[in-house]
């Protein structure tokens, strides 16, 4: 792949849609600066500090008194829906005016690991509360952001740790650290998750201020063997053992890799496609299912399949994983530029992206506009603070289905109808024989296939109907 | 990176259909389901699996509520003798579930009690790839209809899904299922439909996901308008954001109503396509705090869409060769935590209606005093209840399709 588009590549996958003006001017500087500028920007990020979160106040639920009758009550819940769609609205707002884009992208990916519902927190204030958790310890050491989560009033009402004290443990927060969070499945026993869940407990959520506090009489103060360690853990050590493994690590970077790199670890003997350059040998069929690579991603064959050369090492003891150094390591990885063409796009990353690259802020649309795009995410299944579990999204062809292309359909239709002139004119100012590389460039498609080409050639006359083919076709669906 | 986590963390992040996708799971449209309708041999049956997802409390579905270990273990979310439907003098449903309790009057549900598996996961995860695999040794990578289907020619219209995903139960060897979603909304933009019939259109050497994101063009064009006026009917019931909405820790399930789901199956039935099992879902099941009242309102769901669905298929011959099954990844705890809810468990029930069911309770309910470090211990495996499917309601080789498995529950059915 030559430089230019790996550096497009990595644009891509590093943030929720490069413009193409930021592609041109990563070009200039090179792959290795502008991954320095992504890894560790310099300076302010003034497109976020331009979007600043929204004061909402205290929950409407905080300032009931106990006698408060079923209107009040009602009307309370009715705010904090308002509220919660506020904080969605401001954060779409965000992910799109932010110029540090990989931090963004990161607090989005976070948000997906630590999958919380406000379905079930109710409070706006809380869903805020940890996506500050996730800003401020999401890009260094793991240590930090577990200790910081296990204590996250958002996710102890999720996962019920409120509930969790010494005469009757509840195990869900417990069961899903390990599982979901830190380790994954077959790296700790029943017997980890009941101790675990001792080591949590005491654990409680003061409604009325938004915070997290321990009830030292809630709290299990006998030894606990947790994964072989015997201590008085509580919820700090805990998270400190669990975070210090090398299987933490491990898991961390294979999310990371699965988020920003590809559902398919890359192999020796199977090359991936080359993303529409050369034919297969026999024709135009897609592999089978036409959904993931046939080798890996699936069934470890016999042996396994080795990490990528130069993966990433997991820390020795006690060290935690350095987020930041683990993405350096993914993004310099030789299998990452052959993982072009992989990834689907998740529904927002796909609507954020394209709003960037078409010049549109959220926060300019008309309410009719943002209830439609609001509309269009939940008709993709991806709706921010509304995870469908615990364990988060899926990936991959999952978001490939009838239903969500049609509300990719309409959406495409929203956004092309509002986006910015300058956008357009990039597209107007071409040339009518030179506007599907036009619309290419405005969308940072590295090219379009003859398929997408032939379907897109009747439509150049027309650059809203263009744009919106072009956000629906295959070659930016996935990325 | 360590591969042999990348299945476990794909399931993880819910493409619990990782499986399916290596064997070539496509999304259908309804009227794909249509066009079989008659070419079906009209003696045989078909069958629908309801996945109730979230693990639900089996000891509050089926309750024993005469057993005072049971009130002694549950103080706080125990149903009183008073409240529950009685079955016999020792069991009794949930108060929510009238219709089926008037069904088991009939002799038209079987309650198989006790139904697990060795060394059961409590993870919802890994747990329900082991009933939907049914393969609790070793993580599988097919399902147990998936593996049917191999054996019943591949066509993936005969096992049929209404979730967004394929779920590993429809993911065979060489073939699997179809899916069709039906959580869509009505109306696809203004681009012209030359348009997308020429993004159709595969292109050589594109990735398998690019051409996955074609082919989605292709299977677009076939949805009909009785799709799209279904999928309105469906998103009338699905649109509201009401914040009172029992929402839980949601650990899967289709979005839709099971209601809604149910009816397209009702449809197809009616149509007489060839469709032999249909996979719908429920989820929100997983009630770590304040059990009683969200599992009653969720069960009241689960009664309502069944009975009507049952009482429907009883009404035309199609429907009289229907049989349902309804199960869960695992029951709850015995013991209540102190959250008034109960935490991952073992054991649980599984409930059979229609198409030959022989009514009544089946099964060695498990004893409350006997546990396994605080769980159920099974007494049925629920391989034993798949082969029984397999043999009576979709004439398959049970020995072929769950490795050799031998045992049955011959009495679940009656004679025909």
């Amino acid at each position: 792949m030559a430089p230019p588009d790996a550096i497009a590549h990595l644009l891509r996958r590093a943030t929720f849609g490069p413009t193409a003006e930021e592609v041109e001017a990563a070009v200039r500087v090179g792959f290795d600066t502008t991954l320095d500028r992504l890894l560790t920007p310099a300076g302010t990020d003034a497109g976020a500090a331009a979007t600043p979160a929204p004061r909402l106040g205290p929950d409407p639920h905080a300032t009931l008194g106990k006698g408060a009758g079923r209107e009040q009550r009602q009307q309370a819940n009715k705010q904090r829906t308002e509220q919660a769609q506020q904080v969605t609205r401001w954060w779409l707002d965000r992910m799109v005016a932010a110029d540090h884009q990989l931090t963004e992208k990161l607090i989005f990916f976070w948000h997906g690991h630590w999958a919380t519902s406000v379905q079930k927190v109710k409070s706006a204030q809380l869903m805020l509360g940890q996506l500050d958790t996730l800003r401020r310890y999401g890009r260094d050491g793991f240590g930090p952001l577990v200790a910081a989560m296990v204590r996250d009033p958002a996710m102890i009402l999720w996962l019920d740790g409120e509930k969790n004290t010494r005469r009757a443990p509840n195990e869900n927060l417990a069961r899903e650290l390990m599982e979901l969070f830190t380790l994954g499945i077959g790296h700790y026993s029943e017997d980890d998750v009941k101790a675990g869940a001792k080591a949590l407990t005491g654990w409680t959520v003061v409604r009325e201020s938004g915070t997290a506090r321990f009830e030292p009489k809630r709290h299990d103060t006998e030894p606990k063997t947790i994964l072989g360690r015997t201590d008085t853990f509580d919820a700090d050590s805990y998270a400190e053992l669990l975070a210090g493994l090398p299987r933490a690590a491990e898991f961390v970077s294979d999310r990371l890799w699965f988020r920003f790199a590809g559902a398919t670890p890359p192999s020796d003997g199977v090359e991936p496609p080359a993303g529409g350059v050369e034919p297969p040998a026999g024709g135009v069929e897609p592999p089978a299912g036409g959904v993931e690579p046939p080798a890996g991603g699936v069934e470890p064959p016999a042996g396994g399949v080795e990490p990528p050369a130069g993966g990433v090492a997991p820390p020795a003891g006690g060290a935690t994983a350095d987020v930041t150094a683990i993405l350096r390591a993914m993004f310099t990885d030789p299998a990452f530029v052959r993982t072009r063409g992989q990834l689907v796009k998740q529904p927002v990353e796909w609507a954020v992206g394209a709003m960037r690259q078409l010049r549109i802020r959220p926060a300019d649309l008309t309410e009719q506009q943002r209830k439609q795009v609001q509309s269009g995410l939940s008709g993709m299944d991806q709706v921010p603070l509304r995870p469908p579990s615990v364990g988060g999204w899926p990936a991959g062809a999952a978001w490939l289905t009838t239903s969500s292309l049609q509300a990719r359909m309409r959406l495409a239709d929203l956004f092309a109808g509002t986006a910015g002139p300058v956008a357009v004119q990039r597209i107007t100012t071409a040339p009518a024989a030179g506007r599907l590389d036009a619309l290419a460039r405005l969308l940072v498609v590295d090219a379009w296939t003859e398929r997408t080409r032939a379907a897109l050639t009747p439509l150049a006359a027309n650059p809203e109907r263009l744009i919106a083919a072009g956000l629906v076709s295959p070659e930016y669906t996935v990325s | 990176m360590d591969i042999l986590t990348r299945r476990k963390f794909l399931v993880a992040s819910g493409v619990v259909g990782a499986s399916a996708l290596a064997a070539g799971a496509g999304t259908y449209a309804l009227s794909d389901l249509f066009e079989t309708a008659g070419t079906r041999d009209p003696a045989g049956h078909t069958l629908v699996l309801v996945t109730l997802y979230g693990g639900n409390d089996g000891l509050n579905t089926v309750i024993p509520y005469a057993d005072p270990a049971y009130h002694d273990a549950r103080p706080e979310i125990a149903y009183s003798a008073q409240e529950v439907k009685r079955l016999d003098d020792n069991f009794g449903l949930n108060p929510a579930m009238t219709g089926l309790h008037g069904l088991f009057g009939q002799g038209r549900l079987a309650v198989v009690r006790g139904v697990g598996y060795p060394k059961p996961d409590r993870s919802h995860f890994r747990s329900m790839d082991i009933w939907q695999t049914a393969t609790p040794d070793r993580p599988g990578t097919t399902g147990w209809i998936g593996r049917w289907l191999d054996g019943a020619g591949g066509d993936p219209r005969l096992a049929v899904s209404f979730e967004s995903a394929v779920p590993p139960l429809l993911a065979g060897e060489r073939s699997a299922g179809a899916s069709v979603p039906v959580a869509g909304r009505a109306g696809r933009g203004r681009l012209p439909d030359r348009t997308l019939a020429a993004l159709a259109a595969s292109s050589p050497g594109e990735s398998p996901a690019q051409a996955r994101a074609a082919a989605c063009f292709a299977d677009l064009r076939s949805v009909d308008t009785m799709i799209t006026e279904v999928r309105d009917a469906a998103e009338e019931a699905d649109t509201g954001d009401d914040p009172e909405r029992p929402a839980a820790t949601a650990t899967g399930g289709a979005r839709t109503s099971l209601e809604a789901q149910l009816d397209l199956v009702a449809r197809c039935v009616e149509a007489g396509v060839s469709t032999r099992v249909f996979s719908v879902s429920l989820g929100g099941f997983d009630s770590h705090a304040d059990e009683k009242q969200l599992q009653a309102v969720l069960l009241g769901q689960v009664d309502r869409a069944i009975t009507g669905f049952v009482e429907r298929m009883g009404r035309t011959e199609a429907g009289r060769r229907v049989a349902v099954a309804v199960y869960s990844e695992f029951g709850r705890r015995v013991r209540a935590n102190a959250s008034d809810g109960t935490d991952h468990g073992t054991a649980s029930n599984v409930f059979l209606l229609g198409a030959g069911v022989r009514g009544g309770l089946h099964g060695e309910q498990p004893s409350l005093t006997d546990l396994d470090d605080g769980d159920l211990r099974y007494t049925v495996d629920f391989r034993d209840v798949y082969a029984t499917l397999l043999e009576q309601v979709l004439d398959g080789d049970p020995e072929r399709v769950l490795g050799g498995w031998s045992g049955r529950r011959d009495e679940l059915f009656a004679p025909v």
